[in-house]
């Protein structure tokens, strides 16, 4: 069997067990092969866990730029005995398995068509640490140090990032490139006769982009968007957001003369505490958001009703994970979508915004806040696992610094005093959106008592029928207004004319973008539909209806977007077809090429579900 | 019947106080409770306070969950903001509220369905974080506005309108947050005014978390022989510890009390409690002792009433949070955005 050959173009996995301190020395393999200039994406795939249970990292290097999930494995970093039988099958025939060779494992536990490469790591370890926590972190550091030249990752590089992460504790810089040479050493002793086919080659194809995850970017749009009440609690895969926040305010919102916070942060004792909180901040005129997954929504779904029917700004980042129920809490799907976009009681309508990686989720929680209290109303960043708690690279973020925060429709002591007409739920406009006033603007001007319950135009109790139609129509126009505020979708048009057309939203546009390529190879050609935002624009229908057959590419099971296509702009369902991926690993574009072409040359006449064999 | 406006006639006579309004200015709308109700006496003690506080009343922020007592924030200070929110979820909005501008007062309005049941989770969090606020309970045992349930607050042995006993323990507020270190800490009774005037007003002027459980009978359901809750009971069984006055800052001290009969608490803002002490034993400054004590009478059946528990050097949360002065909702781009030049080294830092 021949073995592969690639040079930056390839997969490597490590499986783990959770908590060995892998993840830093993970990290640092990928980010060396950024600094050669050569595009990676890795995926961390995390069990709900602290401490034994398997973890695995996967690294895509691939020079071309696809930052989608490919796949496959190409070489696989084997340190995990739980795993060993399931992560040798993953590898490609012709792949490589690189392995602690420590203990002697029978030739059954092996492949034919697989390369191994054994290396004793435990017994280097034990012969050159007393320490047992040492003897285990190092093992990371030192295979690392193997690969590095089994891959020719440069050496210098990974010593950079070796002082960079250590700048702040310097005793440990020395040992840890001890141990990447240990490493290095062994492989160039071992190894070096008969190299493997695959390879990093310095190249020139990352330019300025930046490698971050998307909670990190998300929290830092907060920072510069303005919020400056955080209220939270703790659920994966949405905690690091909040965290982050905490992390970017203690940096850059401190007085300086005294020492004082801009910013107030409150881990609340659950979600409805946290929406509640965030619910009363924007009612007093403080920018303010929370961050959560599926089930905390679940759990805010009253309040959201609320703020939706009194008309206060508040923004909801949620980081989506597989649900229903706890579900699958450490992988990702795109499957709150209804939960989101019809959230609460009674008939609500909320505005939702899909990012697709880290830029995006800076982008959109900046524009989130200046939405909210524009439309005064909920406004949901909808983002996920995958793009959350993975570093993507992405490009850099960008401030305009005479960019200024839009606060909405804020009446002014000034106003009031001068005799203006105040009705806190009057169309005055003719938008829908009505102005309000921040509580103790004046000493007799402007107050109002903020209800759930049904009231006139100048915000006094009501049960009167027309009182209720006006509000609940203002509602809509309002919604109205809302989509030519949000994200517009950007269109992709294909090679050729093509009757066929694909819409996708979030974090699916890396595989999308592949996907089409693939495609386009294979002479199958479609404009594809990225969709940033609900209230779905005018162009959306458009699209759809300047194609034959649409496809709709989601991650979650039901077709959430798909329903909320046909639902809002009342779509024959046989135009859409749903391609569908949600076993919690990140869509590929392999798997959506797979069902695009079958099903297109199939030519359905009704929709089927485009399947795809998991790739 | 909320949207019927008083007529705003004012007596020539009526008393103006340091801002120059009068009580009236301090009234909202025609209140819709059943007549007798419990609640209507502490909306007008409300009222009372904050005109003899001389509190602008637009600087108060009112807030209040569901139920009878949860209505009651629209019949009083009609110049001031009010939130009727969700049930028993109060407390999370004043905390955010309060997070936003730390210059408000905020007057948390709940009743013991909105606190002790669907509510405990958020009444517990928002008192032991220490939220600037006075924190009224209007305390009547029953669900009135659904016509009479037992409530959490209810005596065991309690009985009902329709003659069913209640079987389950009740939820004591009081004790719930001396021990979740409230740092203010008083019951009071609707019928008695002059009792909890000063009360309210001991509250608003504490910074920190201030709790004050009125009992408050509930005239359609909960005020018959065999409630606890009743205006009967209550005036049987009334055990008042102390006999409150409120003193201003700047008000001149008029008079002085033998020592051993009076304690006099100075709070942040410069004003003073003045405690008439009607049980020698009885020390507010004594969180332990103040437990002790109210537990020991409520084992004898009866209801412990006055400043139960002060501190008065009490802390809240902006200063827990560390919390800069101005308003938080008062902050600009220029003080909060870090701005692009900065931006550019968090991109370089991300290489």
């Amino acid at each position: 069997m021949k073995s592969i050959t690639a040079t930056n173009d390839f997969v490597v996995k490590f499986a783990n067990v959770n908590g060995s301190g892998s993840a830093s020395a993970n990290e640092m393999f990928a980010k060396s092969i950024l600094r050669m200039g050569v595009p990676v994406s890795p995926r961390n795939i995390f069990p709900s866990n602290i401490q034994g249970l398997p973890t695995w990292y996967e690294v895509r290097v691939n020079e071309r730029g696809w930052l989608g999930r490919r796949g496959g494995v190409d070489l696989m970093v084997a340190m995990n005995p739980q795993t060993w039988d399931a992560d040798i099958a993953e590898i490609e025939p012709g792949g490589y398995l690189f392995y602690d060779s420590t203990r002697p494992l029978p030739k059954s536990k092996f492949r034919d068509e697989v390369r191994t490469l054994g290396m004793p790591i435990t017994d280097i370890c034990n012969a050159t640490y007393d320490d047992p926590r040492q003897r285990q972190l190092f093992k990371n550091i030192i295979y690392v140090g193997a690969l590095s030249v089994l891959l020719g990752i440069e050496a210098d590089v990974i010593e950079t990032l070796i002082g960079e992460q250590y700048r702040s504790k310097p005793k440990l810089y020395e040992p840890n490139v001890k141990a990447l040479h240990i490493g290095r050493d062994y492989a160039q002793r071992n190894f070096s006769a008969e190299p493997i086919g695959l390879a990093v080659r310095r190249a020139d194809a990352v330019g300025d982009r930046i490698f971050v995850d998307g909670n990190d970017a998300a929290a830092l749009g907060c920072v510069y968007g303005g919020a400056t009440v955080c209220a939270w609690y703790p659920i994966t895969p949405s905690s690091s957001l909040a965290e982050a926040f905490q992390k970017y305010c203690a940096k850059y919102r401190i007085d300086p003369d005294t020492g004082a916070h801009r910013y107030a942060i409150v881990q609340a004792e659950d979600e409805i505490a946290s929406i509640g909180m965030v619910t009363g901040a924007g009612w007093n005129g403080a920018r303010a958001f929370t961050t959560t997954s599926g089930p905390g929504v679940s759990l805010m779904t009253e309040f959201i009703g609320l703020a939706y029917f009194a008309e206060i700004p508040v923004t909801i980042i949620d980081v989506q994970r597989g649900g229903p129920s706890t579900g699958m809490p450490t992988r990702t799907q795109q499957a709150d979508l209804i939960s989101c976009a019809y959230a609460s009681h009674g008939d609500t309508k909320h505005v939702l915004l899909f990012p697709q990686d880290p830029l995006e989720c800076f982008e959109f929680a900046v524009q989130a806040l200046d939405l909210a209290d524009r439309l005064q109303t909920p406004v949901f960043v909808m983002t996920d696992l995958d793009i959350g708690m993975n570093q993507r690279l992405c490009a850099p973020f960008a401030w305009d610094d005479a960019r200024t925060y839009d606060r909405g429709k804020v009446m002014t002591a000034a106003e009031l005093e001068a005799g203006k007409d105040f009705g806190r739920y009057k169309d005055v406009d003719g938008d829908g959106i009505p102005w309000r006033t921040y509580p103790g603007t004046h000493a007799d001007k402007g107050a109002y008592f903020t209800r759930g319950t049904s009231r006139d135009p100048y915000a006094r109790y009501s049960e009167r029928g027309p009182d209720y139609l006006y509000n609940m129509e203002r509602l809509l126009k309002k919604f109205e207004t809302a989509k030519t505020l949000v994200p517009q979708p950007l269109p992709h048009k294909a090679a050729q004319p093509t009757k066929l057309g694909v819409i996708h939203f979030g974090s699916t546009a890396p595989a999308m973008e592949e996907a089409i390529d693939m495609l386009e190879c294979d002479g199958v050609h479609l404009d594809t539909l990225r969709v940033r935002a609900f209230p779905f624009a005018d162009a959306v229908a458009e699209f759809i209806a300047a194609h034959e057959r649409v496809f709709v590419v989601e991650q979650n099971r039901d077709a959430q977007l798909r329903s909320m296509l046909v639902n809002e702009f009342g779509i024959d369902p046989a135009r859409l077809v749903p391609v569908l991926h949600y076993d919690g690993t990140p869509i590929t574009a392999r798997f959506i090429a797979g069902a695009i072409a079958r099903h297109a040359r199939g030519a359905h006449a009704t929709p089927q579900p485009a399947q795809a064999a998991n790739a | 019947m909320t949207y019927i406006t008083k007529p705003k006639l004012h007596h020539p006579s009526l008393a103006c106080n340091a801002l120059g309004f009068t009580r009236r200015d301090y009234e909202g709308k025609i209140s819709t409770l059943c007549a007798g109700c419990g609640h209507d006496s502490i909306s007008a003690s409300i009222i009372r306070a904050c005109w003899e506080l001389a509190i602008e009343p637009h600087r108060v922020a009112k807030l209040s969950g569901i139920g009878c007592s949860s209505k009651t924030p629209d019949y009083f200070l009609g110049q001031s903001h009010g939130f009727n929110t969700v049930h028993g979820r109060m407390p999370s909005v004043l905390t955010g509220a309060a997070l936003a501008n730390r210059d408000l007062i905020y007057l948390g309005v709940s009743g013991d369905g909105d606190s002790a049941s669907i509510g405990m989770g958020q009444f517990v969090h928002a008192i032991r974080r220490g939220v600037n606020m006075t924190y009224i309970v209007e305390n009547n045992g029953v669900y009135g506005l659904t016509k009479g349930q037992f409530s959490a607050t209810a005596d065991a042995g309690s009985v009902s309108k329709k003659g069913v006993a209640n079987s389950d323990a009740p939820i004591d507020l009081v004790g719930l947050a001396l021990q979740l270190g409230a740092s203010y800490v008083a019951r009071g009774f609707s019928g008695d005014k002059q009792q909890l005037v000063p009360l309210i007003k001991g509250a608003i002027a504490h910074r920190g978390a201030a709790l004050i459980d009125v009992i408050s009978p509930c005239v359609a359901f909960n005020n018959h022989a065999g409630s606890t809750k009743s205006y009967e009971y209550v005036r049987e069984h009334n055990d008042a510890v102390n006999r409150l006055d409120f003193i201003a800052p700047r008000t001149e001290i008029v008079a002085d009390y033998a020592p051993g009969e009076t304690i006099e608490i100075e709070q942040h803002d410069g004003s003073r409690l003045r405690l008439h002490k009607l049980d020698a034993a009885y020390d507010p400054s004594d969180r332990i002792a103040a437990m002790n004590y109210v537990h020991a009478h409520q084992a004898k059946g009866e209801v412990v009433t006055g400043l139960l528990y002060v501190d008065e050097t009490a802390q809240d949360l902006h200063a827990h949070l560390g919390t800069v002065a101005a308003p938080l909702n008062s902050l600009d781009a220029a003080a909060l955005c870090p701005g692009a030049a900065t931006l550019d080294k968090i991109n370089a830092a991300l290489r």
